[in-house]
């Protein structure tokens, strides 16, 4: 008890570690109150605060110092004091701040979802579903540039690159040097490997899994399937490089993709290596758990096998009731 | 004539010399310091001068200084931003080309107060003659013994270090500067953690204007409370201003703080009035990134009183019809000067600038260029205006670092208070290419306080 650290984030308090940030400590509690992250991903070390659709308000700083904090804050970079209030969806404030972002995110983000792979398991579209406005106030032409070969699996298409700089951290945590960055700055600056290098590691593939949008994909799914016509299947082999915990994407029988298991947040539960996910698509390979669980709000979960039938009918007395009301004046007409 | 303490030698001959600048009573300061004052006393002394910080936030240097973490066997930097890069301010360039060893002096005492070993100069790396004459004087300065190890037999030991930068204006950013110092890209980091707790290398290191280090030397000279008496209220000591615009004679001016802005403006012993006898439209007081103001607020505050150049009075008002002292970035309009253009080349500047590490400043900085641009070369509309303001708002205040805020706040402040000269713009086309809106009611006396109260 002693040294944990209470904080409240929208009337609901938990006590969590301290030095954990207040969207982990949200994310505890879980449901409608977690801030949304495009950027932040609690594996790589050094994310998060770019984006800013983390955005919350501190009404009071901690017991201590009961003071709030005079801006909104990021929720990823910011960690608890004890007795911190927070508030998230019950600032208007908090509200408005992320659909200017979400805003900002869309304009020079192409809107060629029905092109794009990502669709279907997009956080932006995510985001801006839940909290953008339907069309844009921007009038001018969007920045576009040419699609890079990042190795002859990964295709980089920066047009789509909202900069949360997911994969440069992947990329600085399993190589050695640097090799894939940032060029330019403000709104020219881009992603790039400098000269389509191939980033040259047995993980590299999971840049594509960090990415929020469709910026990376996966040469060997590109233009395949739609994500929401294939079936996800948990499954492990006995890798010699990674874990070997991934879900399949099944079309048929045909295993057409392989990424890492990702959890409620969209973040990979393991990172995987690139034998696993590019080289080994045959059942045979694969030791099957069970179909992976997906969250109802996701269009992949239309059409999902692991359906659970709703309650019959007649054994619900409100419903027969009705259903005998609606019959009677459905006939009538 | 009103006293100086920085440029008080400007005018010697050879002033930029080691020996010539020893003549004029250089580096008494760090012969007091190192041999009479602990550095917590030299620390206490700043406190008392109630020195504030000259690079644009104005937080007391005492403070910060006294912030900084002090754990054991851990190194201490100071670095000195001379990352001068905000439009309309020179003052910094101005010093270190005449006077260098002011701030090496400075920079002296400063990190002898603050127990740093080593300590860095960070200049612009455009401003490559400045580095030469650093360069040059700090060698000087060494020969002497008041550089290196055991400087005047007191056992401190100090390196000093010119490392030029690679002229970002984000790079004059306090994080910023210590990752492009490190070597690394100059993207402002997340607070905190301050760089007070850790900064260059991890360790804990002040960031401090050239100014202000170079203020530390007559404070240690003649003492906290000496300089505490110069000065308005809590806007202690003297201040350069970089005036620049149409002035009939712009420049660096050194001035007592607390001098009205329109003695400033016209006296002859500062900058003699608007040139070619025209009259003053606007003012923007302290750099390009604080809000622009028309001639009347500059002049007076809305209680009717004069305003003066102080950190408080400029700021008196708030955003409504306030400004900011900021870096000291003095520039003055004229009648036929077009705000229009001036709120789009602002913009400009800060969306070329901004380092796109966050999303709300690198896109938005973009689109209010984007607007503006529309708007001064007759494709604008009147929903435009509107929406500079509302994506203004949705920048400022959400950003990583403060370029965020300085890239909303001239487009707002030049939006509330120049309204008219927008909508002339939209609905005045073809007109707007050719001649300019003019004066218009900018200068008129302002309204009496009732009815501005009622408005608001």
């Amino acid at each position: 008890m002693s040294d944990k650290v209470k904080v409240t984030i929208d009337g609901i308090t938990v006590e969590v570690e301290p030095g954990t940030s207040i969207l982990n400590a949200a994310r505890q509690i879980g449901g409608d109150i977690v801030p949304p992250a495009m950027c932040y991903y609690s594996k790589l070390e050094g994310s998060g605060g770019k984006c800013r659709t983390c955005l919350v308000k501190v009404s009071k700083g901690s017991e201590k110092d009961p003071r709030p904090m005079p801006k909104l804050v990021a929720s990823c970079r910011i960690g608890v004091m004890d007795g911190m209030e927070v508030q998230n969806i019950t600032s208007p404030e908090v509200i408005e701040a992320r659909k200017g972002v979400v805003e900002i995110l869309l304009i020079n983000h192409p809107l060629d979802c029905p092109i794009c792979d990502q669709a279907g398991e997009c956080h932006l579209q995510d985001l801006s579903y839940a909290h953008g406005v339907g069309n844009s106030r921007y009038e001018f032409e969007r920045r576009t540039f040419d699609k890079i070969d990042i190795g002859d699996k990964i295709q980089l298409h920066m047009t789509r690159c909202i900069l949360c700089y997911r994969c440069v951290y992947v990329a600085n945590q399993i190589t050695d040097n640097r090799l894939h960055g940032i060029l330019g700055r403000g709104d020219a600056s881009e992603i790039s490997t400098y000269i389509e290098k191939a980033i040259d590691n047995d993980f590299s593939g999971n840049i594509i899994d960090v990415c929020p949008v469709g910026a990376l994909t996966d040469k060997t799914f590109r233009f395949k399937n739609r994500v929401w016509f294939t079936k996800p299947v948990d499954a492990h082999r006995d890798c010699p490089t990674c874990k070997g915990n991934v879900t399949l994407w099944y079309k048929g029988d045909e295993v057409l993709r392989v990424t890492g298991r990702k959890d409620q947040f969209g973040e990979v539960e393991d990172f995987i290596c690139n034998t696993c996910r590019f080289e080994t698509k045959n059942t045979s390979s694969w030791i099957i758990e069970g179909p992976r669980h997906i969250a109802q709000t996701s269009v992949i979960s239309a059409n999902h096998y692991e359906f659970v039938p709703l309650p019959v009918i007649k054994e619900n007395q409100v419903l027969i009731e009705a259903n005998k009301v609606e019959f009677e004046r459905a006939t009538k007409i | 004539m009103a006293r100086k303490l920085l440029l008080e030698n400007i005018n010697v001959p050879g002033i930029h010399t080691f020996d010539v600048y020893r003549q004029n009573g250089g580096y008494r300061s760090v012969e007091k310091a190192l041999k009479t004052m602990t550095p917590d006393a030299v620390v206490e002394e700043v406190k008392t001068s109630g020195l504030r910080g000259r690079g644009g936030a104005g937080f007391p240097t005492g403070m910060k200084w006294s912030f900084l973490a002090k754990p054991e066997g851990r190194e201490r930097y100071l670095v000195c931003n001379a990352d001068e890069s905000e439009p309309g301010t020179f003052k910094d360039r101005y010093l270190m080309t005449h006077i260098p060893h002011l701030l090496i002096e400075g920079m002296i005492v400063a990190s002898f107060a603050l127990g740093a070993k080593t300590s860095y100069i960070y200049v612009r790396g455009e401003m490559m003659p400045q580095i030469r004459i650093l360069e040059r004087a700090i060698a000087e300065a060494k020969s002497a013994g008041f550089l290196g190890k055991n400087i005047l037999g007191s056992g401190y030991d100090l390196e000093l270090y010119v490392q030029p930068g690679g002229g970002a204006y984000i790079c004059g950013e306090e994080t910023a500067l210590i990752e492009s110092l490190e070597g690394k890209r100059g993207n402002p980091r997340i607070k905190p953690p301050f760089p007070a707790i850790s900064g260059v290398w991890a360790c804990p290191t002040v960031v401090n204007n050239v100014e202000t280090i170079a203020a530390v030397v007559p404070i240690i000279n003649d003492g906290g409370e000496e300089y505490a008496k110069i000065g308005n209220g809590r806007s202690t000591g003297t201040k350069l201003i970089s005036a620049s615009g149409n002035l009939k004679k712009p420049g660096v001016y050194e001035i007592e703080l607390g001098v009205p802005v329109e003695e400033f403006i016209y006296s002859d012993e500062y900058c003699g009035g608007i040139a070619n006898g025209k009259r003053l439209k606007a003012v923007v007081a302290g750099g390009s990134s604080v809000p622009i103001l028309p001639a009347n607020l500059i002049l007076n505050t809305v209680n009717g009183q004069p305003r003066l150049m102080s950190y408080e009075s400029l700021s008196d008002g708030g955003f409504q019809s306030g400004t900011m002292l900021g870096s000291g970035g003095f520039i003055a309009f004229d009648e036929d000067q077009c705000i229009v253009r001036n709120t789009w080349n602002f913009s400009r500047f800060y969306h070329h600038e901004s380092c796109g590490q966050c999303s709300p400043c690198r896109e938005g900085t973009g689109w209010m260029e984007k607007v503006l641009h529309r708007l001064e070369y007759g494709h604008g509309k009147m929903s435009d205006i509107d929406l500079l303001v509302d994506v203004s708002k949705k920048i400022e205040g959400n950003t990583i670092c403060p370029l965020g805020d300085a890239a909303a706040w001239p487009v707002a402040s030049a939006i509330r208070h120049f309204r008219d000269e927008f909508e002339w713009h939209v609905a005045n086309p073809k007109e707007a290419m050719e001649r300019n809106y003019g004066l218009a009611k900018y200068a008129d006396p302002l309204p009496k306080l009732e009815e501005v109260a009622s408005q608001n």
